[in-house]
């Protein structure tokens, strides 16, 4: 019987060789005229050790991890196709302690299944929910979400349940399905890995929206960064066309719904939904006054519910295990689970699927394992370029969206980049106004005009002539771009640069009280 | 435009320009073939839509993405975002500057390499990254990014 052997095919891993390895253990089997079936999965998360080698075997399926092609020959005389010893090996995958704690609800099947066998996407629970939200009244399809206590898992957390209700009540020919999927926050990879990994579960998703809503069409509006991801999901919405899932009548409800992927161009601002809708209709990714809000008034001037990936990918558990179950994870107003992406300078890097309420601390050290240097960990940014960096003294912080904002930071997507103690937190804060600079859309004042002043008043600090009335001018504008930016990219980028100056006001020149340090 | 410009601007047109919101995908489509937006290729664009050039223009030079100008045989993307950074990104752009003799949005001499700056390529946990011609390639060291140069044929 030929054995299964399980080699990813997630940009992570590709990018660390998985292509080479998948190709080298079909051809060293060939010689061994050992039968072999190479399988390509998406990744299970645990990015220091891909690419990961799979092997199944009766008791289980056994890890090898961080193979490179030098490593094949030896794996096939080990006997790792019984799952023997080798030293690479990890044991059960599944009992490896990054898994094993982890409370993966959207990410179950990530890095087990093929993504595109809608056999294996069927076996683990999937289209279970999409057939549940066909047999209930929209009205209380759309009252599950909301009873769910699901929040827009792009950053913003506005609940899902009420955007989509406003879509459902406001009459119209045509309603649409967006999703968001212009992941461009540097730390963030959940969108992609689902895309690549798991595609089935955003494709259920994103019908479950439009069954619910009555929306008979979808897009997914995919950044170019992510060949992979668009190549993924071409070919799983054309199976699940085939199959009945997509296209006329959906799983034989009667209902259409339709996708479609677009390539976004590289413009950070069209992870911005009004950018996005702009975007989607062939235009400049600027940023549109609200109200109206999409769901009234959105692509093409049509009700609209635009949700980000993870958004949709959560909805096929909670119509299949009920609202109610995945509302019992989670604290306060932060209900169900995250998948929190660990990046940057990080022993173990990866993707943690957690309840909300898992301290930063436990995610940074005990997930994490400290830096990947092995220097004392000395800032973290939670929540892409427009979050705050966050000192030690706040690492025992809670992820849960009212805890991070008690204390002017944000969850966001959850992605948490990691510096050591070499960092230089005001270069990172010039950073933070270089990069509004470059990604601004022009259309508002503060932030195409402040990011470049920000970018100036920096660097005169950082020359040090004379930082405290220069950190003056600083703070000044940054409270102009907080209060007068039209979105979020203006608006959220001095929480880094004032979290950096708050927190470690030495690297600029202050002393711990904020005044100038005499030269 | 030469020729086979032209053709894939008509083919592209051809195949979507009543596309809903085309001018994206019709962009795109350009590109892939010929690796950058030729702008003489605007007002052919424009007039299959019934935009303006300038419509067309504002849309072509909004987006990063797009380029006007023929680029390389290869693309290197250096990713410069926050978490290569954390790793030592800023070090690695440096000696890969120097390495091409070029700075970024330029392309060597030799019409071999164009260098890219990116913002993320969501590689995050394996950082530092680049993409090579859209392939991404993490945790680079010196080691690796002068193999990954040499693999395409620029000479020292």
């Amino acid at each position: 019987m030929s054995v299964k052997v399980y080699v990813p095919c997630d940009s992570s891993a590709l990018s660390l060789g998985a292509e080479g390895v998948a190709r080298a253990i079909g051809a060293e089997a060939a010689r061994r005229g050992e039968s072999v079936t190479v399988v390509r999965n998406g990744s299970r998360g645990m990015m220091w050790l891909e690419p990961l080698v799979e092997v199944e075997t009766p008791s289980g399926r056994i890890g090898y991890g961080s193979i490179g092609t030098a490593d094949v020959a030896s794996l096939f005389d080990a006997g790792f196709l019984e799952g023997k010893a080798h030293p690479k090996s990890i044991g059960k995958v599944d009992s490896h302690p990054y898994l094993a704690r982890q409370e993966r609800l959207c990410f179950a099947r990530m890095g087990v299944i093929d993504p595109l066998s809608y056999e294996d996407y069927a076996a683990l629970g999937g289209w279970r929910g999409l057939r549940n939200a066909i047999a209930m009244k929209r009205t209380d399809a759309v009252a599950a979400v909301t009873t769910s206590g699901l929040r827009g898992r792009g950053g913003a957390a506005f609940p899902t349940g009420i955007k989509w209700k406003t879509v459902l009540e406001t009459a119209a020919d045509q309603k649409y399905i967006v999703c968001n999927a212009d992941e461009g926050d540097s730390g963030t990879f959940s969108d992609r890995m689902t895309m690549e990994g798991d595609p089935f579960v955003l494709i259920e998703g994103m019908a479950i929206a439009g069954v619910a809503t009555g929306a008979t069409k979808g897009y997914i509006y995919v950044r170019s960064e992510y060949p992979h991801a668009e190549r993924a999901l071409l070919a799983a919405i054309a199976i699940a066309h085939e199959r009945g899932a997509l296209g006329a009548d959906v799983l034989g409800s009667g209902q259409r719904f339709d996708l479609e992927v677009r390539r976004g161009a590289g413009a950070y601002i069209c992870g911005e939904e009004t950018s996005l809708l702009e975007s989607l209709e062939g235009k400049r990714g600027m940023v549109r006054y609200k109200p109206p809000v999409p769901a009234v008034s959105g692509l093409f001037g049509k009700p609209t519910v635009v949700n980000n990936v993870i958004t949709f990918a959560s909805l096929p558990i909670i119509f299949d295990r009920g609202a109610e179950f995945y509302r019992d994870f989670g604290m306060g107003r932060s209900r169900g689970t995250l998948p929190i992406q660990l990046t940057g300078n990080i022993k173990q890097g990866g993707l943690v699927e957690k309840a909300f309420g898992v301290p930063l601390r436990e995610l940074l050290y005990d997930y994490g394992g400290g830096s990947a240097s092995g220097r004392p960990i000395r800032a973290v940014q939670v929540g892409g370029p427009l979050g705050a960096f966050l000192p030690e003294s706040q690492f025992d912080t809670p992820l849960d969206y009212e805890a991070f904002a008690s204390i002017g930071a944000m969850v966001g997507h959850g992605g948490i980049v990691v510096f050591d103690d070499t960092v230089d937190m005001a270069r990172m804060a010039r950073y933070a106004m270089e990069f509004c600079a470059v990604e601004s859309c022009g259309k508002c004042t503060p932030c195409r005009i402040g990011s470049t002043r920000g970018v100036e008043t920096i660097d005169k600090i950082i020359a040090g002539r004379d930082v405290g009335a220069d950190v003056a001018v600083l703070e000044s504008l940054c409270d102009t771009m907080l209060h007068g930016s039209l979105c979020a990219l203006g608006g959220m980028t001095p929480f880094p640069v004032l979290s950096a100056l708050k927190h470690f006001p030495e690297d600029f020149g202050l002393d711990r009280d904020g005044l100038a340090v005499a030269a | 435009m030469d020729s086979e410009s032209s053709r894939s601007v008509d083919d592209a047109l051809t195949r979507l320009k009543d596309v809903p919101g085309g001018l994206l995908p019709i962009l795109h489509a350009i590109q892939d073939v010929l690796g950058y937006v030729p702008p003489d290729a605007v007002p052919t664009i424009a007039k299959a839509l019934n935009l303006s050039r300038a419509e067309v223009h504002g849309v072509v030079s909004f987006y990063h993405h797009f380029r006007t100008e023929k680029p390389g045989r290869h693309v290197l993307e250096v990713c410069r975002a926050e978490a290569c950074q954390s790793m030592g990104a800023d070090q690695l752009a440096v000696r890969i500057r120097e390495r091409l003799g070029v700075d970024f949005h330029q392309t060597t001499a030799d019409g071999n390499v164009t260098l890219q700056p990116v913002y993320c390529l969501g590689n995050c946990a394996c950082a530092p990254s680049v993409a090579l011609d859209g392939e991404p390639h993490g945790r680079m060291t010196a080691e690796r990014v002068e193999a990954l140069i040499a693999s395409v044929g620029a000479s020292r």
